[in-house]
């Protein structure tokens, strides 16, 4: 059973568009990369699926249960962490944990600390008197204090030092390796997807453009070819699926999408001076859907 | 209803609550404490009210009051007591809700796993709790200050009662209204506009209607539902105007939940 199950969802704000006929399915146990520009429809989609906003067709299911009809049952599971993050200024840090952690079954305040001496967070301070980087670690301990079973990342990383991203990704590793947590993982910085995630879904003005794991995607992908060699004119590639030609510091680059063994003959009836071939990274992938 | 929130919500409440059961409270002592020194040159100042134009007296519901009697005093000080009370209820209602929109917070409240219905009950119930302490405090203020100053004259209890308990669904009134305009907006910016628009808006509308002569519009506000100066002369409250107060108070009610049941929470950005 898939853990989230979307199906032709479609929002309109009025007339504006949120997202249109977005149907994808992430399974128990992944890291599911969900990438896009701002207003693409990332935090629409995941909106949509906290019921926080209702969609205006379609459907979806979490844990096999509609959303709309199951709300608060399934976020008995969900950790969410927003983009922005606001509480309640003139609480106390342990209060609004403690807050948070009242709405879920059990007793969590081991959990609690554990998680907020991991992030470095301070528990006595005042809300409004957090940076914002701080804030983002009430976050986090906030949305992972209740051991949910699917977590929900949009943009997760913003305002958090370099150091603390490090600490944060290993946690949420942790979480899916130990716990097989579940994640939803919202972000426009390609290579933080590229290194937690197992498949991606590129979303494009509301819509899908396409869903795949990784390594496929940059298996079945371009490669990005370069090579050297004296008095080398890039005409000598002009062959069907070469692209973006072009001669730089006496090596010729391109990228290159069909039979890898065309393109092998082609080079070895040239005396190179070097080779090399590589995979794109996701950010060339994620232009090219763009372009 | 859910535990949590509603602790929640009524400590977050609370300190505006002392404030606002303080502020009138000690308007009562302030207004009633003038009420010995009143009653003794009753004649004199009947002579000064007569020299007014009829008009503005109308404007603060002064007709046919007399001023000299407990009784009738205190129908000023309830006047007050309404403004006082009308703006807190507004506030409170248009507040409820938007308050998680406006400082964001609803992302973390509305995650949780509770139903939006539980969300609203509890909400609701805690500004009850809320406007209960504040009742209280009018309540024991109002008798005790009216015992204190009345000197010979006598008190009513039954209508005294009465005029409080016009009080109670006086502020339902607000809050239910407040909260309705509240979820009827797309996003409230700022709470006091609306609750002291909503309060002195009504008290205007009474007001002007008294001014103008103009009845139709006292269907309209619950300062003319509400009006003590019929309980003084009549021992109780117009019916019919106080059933629209309750019929409004009963659609506003069902709209805020409805409203709030389908609403979609804006996102920050």
């Amino acid at each position: 059973m898939s853990v989230i199950e979307v199906n032709n969802l479609t929002k309109y704000y009025g007339k504006a568009r949120g997202i249109a006929d977005v149907s994808f399915k992430v399974e128990e146990g992944e890291i599911f990369g969900f990438i896009g520009p701002n207003g693409a429809g990332k935090s629409t989609t995941i909106r949509l699926l906290l019921s926080l906003i209702y969609p205006t067709s379609g459907s979806a299911a979490v844990f096999g249960k509609d959303v709309v009809k199951f709300g608060p049952e399934i976020r008995k599971n969900i950790g969410y962490l927003p983009s922005e993050v606001f509480y309640y200024e003139r609480m106390k840090v342990i209060d609004l944990l403690k807050y948070s952690a009242s709405f879920y079954e059990g007793d969590h305040t081991e959990r609690l600390h554990e998680l907020a001496e991991y992030m470095e967070l301070e528990l006595n301070r005042r809300i409004d008197d957090l940076s914002y980087g701080n804030k983002k670690k009430v976050g986090i301990v906030q949305g992972l204090l209740h051991a949910p079973e699917l977590l929900f990342l949009d943009e997760p990383t913003s305002g958090l030092d370099p150091l603390m991203q490090r600490k944060f990704f290993d946690l949420i590793r942790k979480e899916n390796q130990e716990r097989g947590v579940t994640v939803f993982f919202s972000s426009h910085i390609l290579g933080e997807v590229q290194r937690m995630c197992d498949r991606v879904g590129i979303i494009r003005e509301g819509s899908i453009v396409e869903i795949s794991d990784i390594e496929t995607l940059q298996k079945d992908n371009y490669k990005k070819i370069r090579v050297a060699a004296d008095g080398l004119e890039p005409e000598t590639f002009e062959m069907p699926g070469v692209t973006n030609l072009d001669r730089r510091n006496g090596a010729v680059r391109f990228f290159y999408k069909g039979d890898i063994n065309a393109m092998m003959q082609k080079i070895a009836s040239v005396q190179v001076s070097d080779v090399s071939i590589e995979e794109p990274t996701l950010e060339e992938i994620f232009m090219h859907y763009y372009e | 209803m859910n535990s949590n929130i509603f602790k929640h919500e009524f400590k977050m409440r609370l300190r505006s609550v002392i404030i606002w059961s303080l502020s009138a409270v000690g308007m009562s002592l302030l207004y009633l404490s003038i009420f010995p020194s009143f009653a003794q040159d009753a004649a004199l100042i009947q002579q000064t009210m007569d020299a007014f134009p009829p008009e503005l007296m109308a404007a603060f519901g002064m007709v046919d009051i007399d001023f000299a009697s407990i009784m009738g005093f205190f129908t000023f000080v309830y006047l007050f007591l309404q403004i006082l009370l009308a703006i807190q209820a507004a506030n409170y209602g248009v507040g409820l809700v938007s308050i998680e929109e406006r400082e964001l917070t609803a992302d973390f409240l509305m995650t949780k796993p509770v139903a939006r219905v539980q969300i609203m009950n509890s909400k609701l119930l805690a500004a009850l709790a809320n406007l209960a302490v504040t009742q209280a405090a009018v309540w024991i203020g109002s008798f005790v200050f009216v015992n204190m100053f009345k000197g010979d004259s006598p008190v009513d209890n039954g209508k005294l009662i009465l005029m409080l308990a016009g009080l109670i669904v006086f502020q339902l009134f607000f809050l239910f209204v407040g909260l309705a305009i509240s979820l009827l907006v797309r996003r409230v910016r700022s709470v006091t506009p609306y609750g002291m628009g909503l309060g002195f808006g009504m008290y205007a509308l009474s007001a002007f209607g008294d001014l103008l002569g103009e009845s139709k519009l006292e269907l309209l506000t619950p300062f003319k539902h509400f009006s003590p100066n019929y309980v003084v002369k009549n021992g109780r409250f117009d019916t019919p105007l106080v059933l629209i107060s309750i019929v409004v108070i009963v659609v506003a009610a069902a709209a805020s939940y409805w409203l709030y049941l389908r609403r979609d929470i804006p996102s920050v950005t």
